[in-house]
């Protein structure tokens, strides 16, 4: 991102309705390059329904979401994102390279090669082990590495940090200033307190 | 160029994943032969019948087969979240099925090809009409997976969709066999069998570029 292009995504009147309760309504936010949104809230507030709108897989009951002032629904906004969900997103019996290889394939080319991505994540050794033989830790560290080798703008996590272990947490939290600092955004939930420097940090408390 | 290699790649992926999970891609096969060598058993030496009857029996045991191998086309890139990887590529979407689609017909229908001459000769059936058993096995086991995928991708989200998944995918098989069941009879009395297999060959081409749509559409509402 030699240029650093500004990009921006916005929201406008979200509101989500699951089973006659109202989880959130009437939601506004705006979040540019180099800023991280950190959604908080108890469990079942709708931390992960919101991020599930931003990633397009459910439709807002009302309002909408735009990505770079066009509504999220063209191709662009696609190109410009990645998520991890509380499923790993990886495939078992594959090796940690032949994973890789797919979600390399499935996007753009990133900053990282997959090796690079693999160093940084620490598992530079493992790229020939089936995901099934990794723990929980290493497989979140496994779809965090997808971030690194594919080009994206959005980052879009939820609850990154769970099963990993405190070195882990503290990798990835110099990954996300590294990623705002490149002109990169985030949008996250998550239970731990998050400590990003030089970070722009927005925070909206669902209830 | 992106969008081949993103297609080939997921071709790649799941002939991998298939060829480490051999269980799963033996069952339909299995389960074909089965059928088909308990026939003669339950019949009885009466090999008349059975021949008259063989093309019928091949065509609906490798329609059942079909049925039975397709739940594994989304189940568990739906279960481990691939599938929301791969709904949220850039790439468009029913093209990246497409490539699924191809993947799961090239481990589960075409070993069905392979096997089926063995079945025929087994049920006595005449020489010349095993040539085109294996055409319409070939036009219209592709046609089986496509709109399986369909289905699928519409019940890949309920805990037991699987009897919805036959009520809404076999009257759609129905074509395809009438058809392809017809040729190979027509075909064992020496008449023409063109119109037949120019209807399974449209038929397949109809299915090929219609089926992917609905079947993105569907995988979209399924991951809600």
């Amino acid at each position: 991102m030699e240029t650093k292009p500004t990009y921006s995504l916005k929201g406008t009147g979200l509101s989500c309705i699951r089973d006659d309760r109202v989880l959130f309504d009437g939601l506004a936010f705006e979040l540019v390059s180099g800023q991280v949104l950190l959604l908080e809230g108890q469990n079942g507030s709708g931390k992960t329904s919101l991020l599930r709108i931003l990633c397009g897989f459910r439709e807002p009951d009302t309002g909408q979401v735009f990505w770079c002032g066009e509504a999220i629904n063209d191709s662009q906004y696609y190109a410009d994102m990645a998520y991890i969900g509380h499923l790993d997103g990886v495939k078992k019996e594959l090796t940690v390279l032949e994973n890789l290889k797919v979600s390399l394939a499935l996007g753009l080319p990133g900053q990282y090669s997959i090796q690079q991505a693999l160093d940084k994540v620490q598992l530079a050794n493992y790229d020939d082990v089936l995901v099934q033989a990794l723990s929980a830790g290493q497989k979140r560290r496994l779809s965090l590495a997808r971030l690194l080798i594919t080009q994206n703008c959005l980052w879009i996590l939820d609850e990154p940090f769970t099963s990993l272990d405190k070195q882990g947490i503290a990798l990835i939290e110099s990954l996300m200033s590294e990623h705002c600092a490149a002109g990169g955004m985030i949008v996250l939930t998550s239970h731990h307190d998050i400590d990003l420097h030089e970070v722009d940090v927005h925070r909206i408390l669902l209830s | 160029m992106s969008l081949s290699r993103a297609f080939f790649a997921i071709i790649r992926r799941d002939l991998v994943l298939a060829l480490r999970r051999r269980s799963e891609v033996a069952n339909p096969l299995l389960f074909f032969v089965l059928v088909i060598t308990l026939f003669p058993l339950g019949i009885g030496a009466q090999p008349n019948l059975l021949q008259a009857i063989a093309p019928g029996i091949i065509w609906v045991s490798a329609l059942l087969a079909a049925m039975l191998s397709l739940d594994s086309l989304f189940r568990s890139d739906f279960d481990d979240g691939s599938l929301e990887q791969i709904l949220l590529s850039s790439h468009p979407t029913s093209i990246l099925v497409l490539a699924k689609i191809i993947a799961h017909w090239s481990v589960t229908g075409l070993p069905l090809l392979i096997v089926a001459p063995l079945l025929a000769i087994f049920l006595g059936m005449p020489t010349q009409s095993i040539g085109i058993l294996l055409l319409t096995l070939l036009l219209g086991t592709p046609v089986l997976s496509l709109i399986g995928a369909i289905g699928v991708a519409l019940t890949v989200g309920l805990r037991r969709g699987g009897m919805i998944l036959s009520l809404l995918v076999l009257p759609l098989y129905v074509p395809v066999l009438i058809f392809a069941g017809n040729a190979v009879e027509m075909a064992a009395s020496g008449l023409p069998i063109n119109a037949q297999i120019n209807i399974l060959i449209s038929i397949l081409f109809m299915a090929l570029v219609l089926a992917p749509w609905p079947t993105a559409a569907a995988l979209k509402m399924s991951i809600n």
